[in-house]
């Protein structure tokens, strides 16, 4: 296969778009917009984006290691499992979320409880001071 | 032995006055704690009306697990020795709880259920539909914490310290009750069921109807086949 040394088109439009997707991450992480936490993930598919745009052989030798036929197969697989890494930290995330929400409502609810119980007796005791005064 | 009778209540306006007072009327010396799990209806101030029980308003809805716990954890907080869980909807009978009460005062029991299907129980049973249902959570849990349980999604309920204690650091969010059984059977509660007649319930809509009782058994089961798959967890 004749290799043209020259970047192609596409390569040049690869490695641009995933610069500037890198850029915006973490730009995104520098405003935090995103928690470090949570672009950890994201930061390490965009240097892998680059990586494979920079690298034009890196796709086939991959394929061929996997025994993929299509290369670029190789690349929508490793789009896929970036995507599917990053849902399951979402489910990760938003149930323990839900866990502490459950646990800040069930607080709030019975604080609200003991207070409201709280100033009863404090009004009824208030009542009792200003009886005893008046007599 | 201070009791704290829990009532979670979600859109229950039309019965809870009625739960209440007959409860009340049954059972003066325990406490009564209606968890309103956010109701869109009148069911918070219909039950701060009566006077006979505090109220907790959960801000946002949270489920009948998230309101029964709420309830566990409000126990803890004020030292009852007994929760009792009596569902808002007016099913159980007020009448029965010192049948559920009796195995806690003589140690014979850590949690007490109340069961539609023990013996020969009379009373409503729930449709053949949800029939079924109870019986393949019945074999499963059974199979499971090896002790045959007949009533696992049974809402009336009476828990020693010990194991309210339990509930109040892990209780399922929404359909709690089989999930709650394989809990607490695996870390080693007691767990005996008595008799029970329930009622069909006397106003309002259950939660769980149409699609909602398939989305309810395949989280149910899941939730019982991580049950059985989870540790036991340690306790001090």
């Amino acid at each position: 296969m004749a290799q043209n040394i020259y970047p192609s088109r596409i390569q040049v439009l690869a490695i641009i778009g995933s610069i500037l997707f890198l850029i915006f991450i973490i730009e995104l992480i520098r405003k935090r917009k995103i928690k470090e936490e949570y672009g950890l993930l994201w930061i390490f598919f965009s240097l892998v984006f680059i990586v494979i745009s920079l690298w034009r052989q890196g796709l086939e030798v991959l394929s061929r290691l996997l025994g993929i036929f299509y290369a670029p197969a190789a690349f929508l697989l490793i789009l896929i499992i970036a995507m599917l890494l990053i849902l399951i930290q979402y489910s990760l995330v938003i149930s323990r979320l839900s866990e502490h929400y459950k646990a800040l409502n069930q607080q709030i609810g019975i604080l609200r409880l003991e207070l409201k119980e709280l100033n009863d007796r404090v009004a009824h005791l208030d009542d009792e001071k200003r009886r005893k005064e008046s007599r | 032995m201070r009791v704290l009778v829990i009532i979670p209540a979600f859109n229950e306006a039309a019965n809870i006055t009625q739960v209440i007072t007959s409860l009340h009327a049954e059972f003066p010396t325990a406490d009564l704690l209606v968890v309103n799990d956010g109701s869109l209806d009148q069911t918070g101030q219909q039950a701060e009306k009566t006077g006979l029980a505090r109220v907790i308003h959960l801000p946002c809805n949270l489920g009948i697990g998230g309101s029964v716990q709420t309830g566990f954890i409000f126990a803890v907080r004020h030292k009852y020795d007994v929760a009792l869980q009596f569902d808002g909807d007016g099913q159980h009978l007020a009448a029965e709880i010192p049948l559920l009460l009796e195995p806690l005062y003589k140690d014979e029991a850590d949690v007490v259920i109340g069961s539609r299907f023990y013996s020969n129980s009379q009373g409503f049973k729930s449709s053949p539909l949800r029939r079924i249902g109870i019986k393949i959570f019945s074999l499963l849990n059974s199979l499971i914490i090896k002790q045959k349980i007949t009533d696992n999604t049974s809402g009336f309920r009476a828990y020693n310290k010990k194991s309210f204690t339990f509930l109040a650091e892990s209780y399922p969010a929404d359909y709690p009750e089989p999930e709650a059984v394989i809990m607490l059977g695996k870390n080693g509660f007691r767990l005996l069921e008595v008799e029970s007649r329930m009622r069909e319930r006397q106003g309002g809509q259950s939660s769980i109807r149409g699609f909602r009782s398939v989305y309810y058994m395949l989280k149910v089961l899941l939730g019982i086949f991580m049950g059985a798959l989870r540790p036991r967890i340690k306790r001090g």
